[in-house]
């Protein structure tokens, strides 16, 4: 029954906000077509930005990868998280998440691209990358932006956060998909 | 912190390379990983350009602010402290409707004009206040509705469903946000009986 809804959420939720959201723009007089254009222009231009993090990303993993050394660290740690049905491979995009939005980008496209979208590791590095943020980036700017030194428990609330989705990304993955 | 990461991740792939006398691969990889990296890019550029164009129509029409108007209850019990209708409570909506609905370049500077707005409640300039750490466990465990972005990957790497994700993502960061709201209550509460925590707001 859970499986069954999360699996119809996925499929209608990307049709009904396109509907949604054209739907209600015309009925609020909203010149949809105009205005598409004019937030596409936008659009275009942020994927023009993240080239760089992409490059930057892709080749270290791309040599840490070709080199040999990923395969040592999955040796060395595939027993810990193996234990937990977390493959090794997405350890890099964990340690990255919250401190790099780009970053995390770059590694999420970079291990659909590799071990394919639909593969386990696919899947799961997508479901990280959608259900963490930049917790590091996100608390710099916003205290920093009104000044604030003393950020209390916000940065311990924030990774330990991360955590909590990193690890029920790993259920809701192994559940919905079946183990890798 | 960031620097440090990319730098062990090639250094280590050059030292492990070299040690097992294929240092060439490096090379290759480098030069292949760059190529590829901007051709993905230009596969995703179309959805996100189209994704974007669609925000900005949700933006005009007063969609983002109508959902904004649905989640008032929910925030009047998340941020007790703050007067109910303060500029800081509509700020705050604002900006979680736009990270619901996946409008990454709108929540930012709705999510500065909230703290700025809170900052005000705030009688110790300096020092986070409880709404101000409320908000931003709200913001650092991402509450998104569609994550664009993986989707937008997903599609153009060929997948058969780039959306299939869409039920996994939800719970998933559905389970992070109820984590970082339980422990910031948790957090707080504590504060208050080591008497610590109980500045304004």
């Amino acid at each position: 029954m859970f499986l069954e809804v999360m699996a119809a959420v996925s499929r209608w939720a990307v049709p009904v906000v396109i509907t949604l959201i054209l739907a209600y723009g015309f009925w609020k007089g909203v010149r949809v077509y105009e205005t598409f254009i004019e937030g596409a222009q936008e659009g275009f231009w942020i994927a023009v930005k993240i080239i760089p993090y992409m490059v930057a990303i892709f080749v270290a993993l791309g040599i840490f990868r070709q080199s040999g050394a990923m395969d040592l660290m999955i040796s060395a740690l595939a027993p810990i998280l193996g234990l937990a049905g977390i493959p090794p491979e997405v350890l890099p995009l964990a340690i990255i998440r919250p401190l790099s939005g780009g970053g995390a980008l770059g590694v999420t496209s970079e291990l659909i691209r590799t071990y394919g979208p639909d593969s386990f590791i696919g899947r799961l590095a997508s479901t990280i990358q959608g259900s963490t943020e930049t917790t590091f980036f996100i608390l710099t700017f916003y205290f920093g932006s009104v000044g604030i030194r003393r950020s209390r428990h916000a940065l311990a609330v924030g990774l330990l956060a991360d955590v909590s989705g990193f690890l029920a990304a790993v259920l809701a993955v192994n559940a919905v998909f079946g183990g890798g | 912190m960031l620097n440090i990461i990319w730098l062990l991740l090639i250094l280590g792939g050059v030292l492990v390379a070299g040690l097992s006398g294929q240092v060439e691969v490096v090379t290759d990889a480098a030069m292949t990983s760059a190529r590829l990296a901007v051709e993905f890019v230009l596969g995703y550029m179309g959805i996100i350009t189209f994704w974007v164009g669609l925000m900005k129509v949700a933006e005009e029409s007063g969609l983002v602010r109508s959902l904004a108007g649905l989640m008032r209850p929910v925030v009047g019990l998340l941020f007790p402290s703050l007067p109910r209708d303060h500029p800081a409570v509509g700020a705050i909506l604002m900006n979680l409707s736009a990270n619901l609905l996946g409008v990454g370049s709108a929540a930012t500077p709705l999510g500065l004009k909230a703290m700025e707005e809170l900052q005000k409640l705030n009688d110790d300039r300096e020092t986070a206040s409880d709404a101000m750490c409320t908000f931003l466990a709200l913001n650092t465990s991402s509450v998104t509705l569609i994550p664009v972005s993986v989707i937008g990957i997903r599609a153009a790497a060929g997948s058969a469903d780039p959306a299939e994700i869409v039920g996994t993502t939800i719970f998933a960061t559905s389970c992070s946000t109820l984590v970082a709201l339980s422990l910031d209550y948790l957090f707080r509460r504590l504060g208050q009986r080591r008497g610590g925590g109980s500045r304004c707001s």
